[in-house]
This record gives structure tokens, sequence and C-alpha cells, in this order.
């Protein structure tokens, strides 16, 4: 048996995912947005993230999730999709997509958390559809990635130096 | 569940270091985090609690290089050790792609490794995933203590599959980097088994 399918994002796929990320950025006046996998791997962000350690946030962010799940699964919930936390100055935004995505978004009071709510909800059913349009394609693609591009003797020589 | 992405040019693969209680397991990342270039490396996250127990994972994103233009990064968990904290270690093993079992040499400790062991097949079986099916290796760490099992003893009983299997003293660094490298090649051959439909 194999193990999950992997996760493949060609760059035409990931545009339009950006795309949508920055509309959602632009129009909440958010301060960032980012998609996450339920893994932890981030996908996209827009907005100035600067400083930020994006790594270390989508990977919380996942963890975040998945602790949530967890607890949601013992009361009897399948899942908690939005989580929301307050900060003195910055707030945290975070809401599930289909079985596999995460979008978060850091705001401040430049926005409100209703207006971050509602557009989120319209950003996921358009990422939702993309995301299914991506799945759709998958199969055809995936005979020609980097894998079969590379030996198993490149593989070994990615650790000899 | 790897994640290629063609934008960054980017192969993301998720290891997990998963064995029992005060293994070792946060002190091979720790080593790791170390002895890496900082450029190679992101953070270190611990979430453990006051006394420095894992509390729900520690996390190293780690940069191994580059494969046909893609840079290749790691994405090292741990997991808790102790046994109540089985929700989040179900919770860590979730789409893994490879995992490095860290088992504890010393004999008081061979009925912890095999709980764990055991433990770590049960979420995988959760998960649909049969144990002979992951990329894995076994690393028998603590080779300093004076209690320490005989190696092959240690192998005829954690490790039935004979999978790849690593001496190690987490502390001083012995073995952490072979037992890295070894699990990190044989996930990336996996994937490229997967895609070429080789060993199918």
């Amino acid at each position: 048996m194999m193990l999950e399918q992997q996760m493949v994002l060609f760059e035409e796929d990931f545009e339009k995912i950006q795309k949508l990320c920055q509309e959602l950025a632009a129009e909440t006046n958010a301060k960032l947005v980012f998609l996450v996998d339920k893994n932890g791997q981030l996908i996209a962000t827009s907005g100035d993230t600067g400083t930020m350690d994006t790594t270390s946030l989508a990977t919380l962010a996942a963890g975040n999730i998945a602790a949530t799940s967890g607890l949601a699964k013992l009361i009897g919930e399948k899942e908690f999709s939005i989580l929301f936390h307050e900060g003195e100055r910055d707030n945290l935004h975070l809401s599930t997509i289909t079985e596999r995505l995460i979008l978060v978004v850091v705001f401040d009071h430049r926005t409100s958390l209703g207006l971050v709510r509602l557009l989120v909800r319209k950003s996921s059913r358009k990422l939702e559809e993309l995301f299914a349009e991506i799945n759709s394609k998958k199969g055809t693609r995936e005979q020609n990635t980097i894998f079969t591009e590379i030996t198993d003797e490149d593989i070994d020589n990615l650790f000899n130096d | 569940m790897a994640f290629i992405n063609y934008s960054s040019r980017e192969i993301n693969v998720k290891l997990v270091y998963y064995g029992p209680g005060l293994g070792g397991k946060t002190t091979n990342l720790r080593y790791i985090f170390q002895k890496t270039a900082p450029d190679t490396r992101g953070r270190m996250i611990e979430l453990a609690t006051e006394t420095e127990r894992t509390l729900f994972f520690d996390f190293l994103p780690l940069a191994m290089g580059k494969l046909g233009g893609f840079s290749v990064r790691f994405h090292l968990y741990t997991v808790p050790g102790q046994v109540f904290y089985d929700a989040s270690r179900k919770i860590i093993l979730k789409d893994v792609d490879g995992i490095v079992f860290v088992a504890d040499s010393q004999i008081e400790r061979m009925d912890a490794n095999l709980e764990s062991l055991d433990n770590m097949k049960i979420h995988l079986a959760e998960y649909g995933i049969r144990l002979e099916d992951v990329p894995w290796v076994m690393q028998y760490n603590k080779r300093d203590l004076p209690s320490a099992v005989d190696a092959a003893e240690l192998s005829a009983m954690l490790n039935p599959f004979g999978v790849p299997e690593f001496s190690a003293v987490a502390t001083r660094g012995e073995g952490v980097f072979e037992t890295l490298k070894t699990v990190a090649k044989i996930v990336l051959k996996e994937l490229r088994k997967q895609y070429t439909g080789g060993g199918q």
C-alpha cells in the first residue's frame, strides 16, 4: 500500500491561489493572509511578511487546528472550523477549507472580525472550487514531476558533500 | 504527505522522531539545530512543559540541498514520549513521510520501547498505514550508559523488519546525522518510486 497521495502544486495553480489570497487581504484590509495545509506546509502568503517566521507560523497554525479538532471529536463534534485569537494589537482568524487547508488571516483595528469572517467565507468557497479543479487535473500531470527526472544516484549524492 | 511546489521549486517532506519518553528525540533535534548553518535551517520550536518535557511537539525546518533544481526541505517533528500524551502523538504522526524511532538502550527502558513501538503501529493503522509501508529507521540511543543492552539484542527485539539501524549518543551527536541522512534518502527514494511506478 502506498502512503497518502502527495500534494503537487504547479506554477499556474499557485498564481491563482496567490491571487485569491491577495484579494482577500486587500478586501478585508488585513495585514497578512496565509494559506497552509493541515500538515503545516505553507502554500501561499499575501501581505508584508517582513521578518515574520512564516514557516513556524504555518506549523503552529496547523498544530493549533489539529489540537482543537482533537478537542472537537472528544465532545462529539466533527471539528471546529473557525478559530479566533484576540491579541492586544493583532488578531488571528483561522478557518479550515476542505479536508486539507487552513486559511489564516492576521488583522488589527483597521478592520473588524465581522468583515474578516464574511470575506473569509467568500474566499473559502473560491479556494474550494480552485482546489477541486486542481485535483481533477492531478492524474495526468503527476506523471511528469521532478521525481521522474532524477535518479536514486542523485538522491545518494545529495548528502555526499 | 510530501508537498512539491513548482512555483517555489521546493520539495517539502515531513519526518517524525517517535519513541518512549526521555529517549532523546528532542536531543536529536537540538543537536541538528546546533550543528547546521543558520542559513539552512529555520527556528526550532519546542512546545514543552515547564520541566522541559515535550508537551505537543518540537519542530525544526531544515534545507538539505538541491535535487534536480528543487530545494529539498525537511520538516522535523518530535512527538511527546510520555504515555498520557497519546492524542498529541497521533496528531503529529498524521501525513508523515518518514519516521526515526529513537529507542532508549537502557535495559530498564525495554518495556517502554516496545510499548512505544506498538503505540506507533496502532496510530499508523488508524490512518490506514502499515508500518512496513512507511520509510523508517531505528536509532538505539544512549549507547554510552552502563545499563545499555547489547545492540544485537536490541535489534532482535525492536527491529523485526530489519530497517536500517544506528547506534547513537545523541547528547554528543554520535549517530545523529547518520540517522537523519539515511531516513532522508529512504524517504526521497520512496517518493521517487511512487512517481516512477517502480516497486509496485
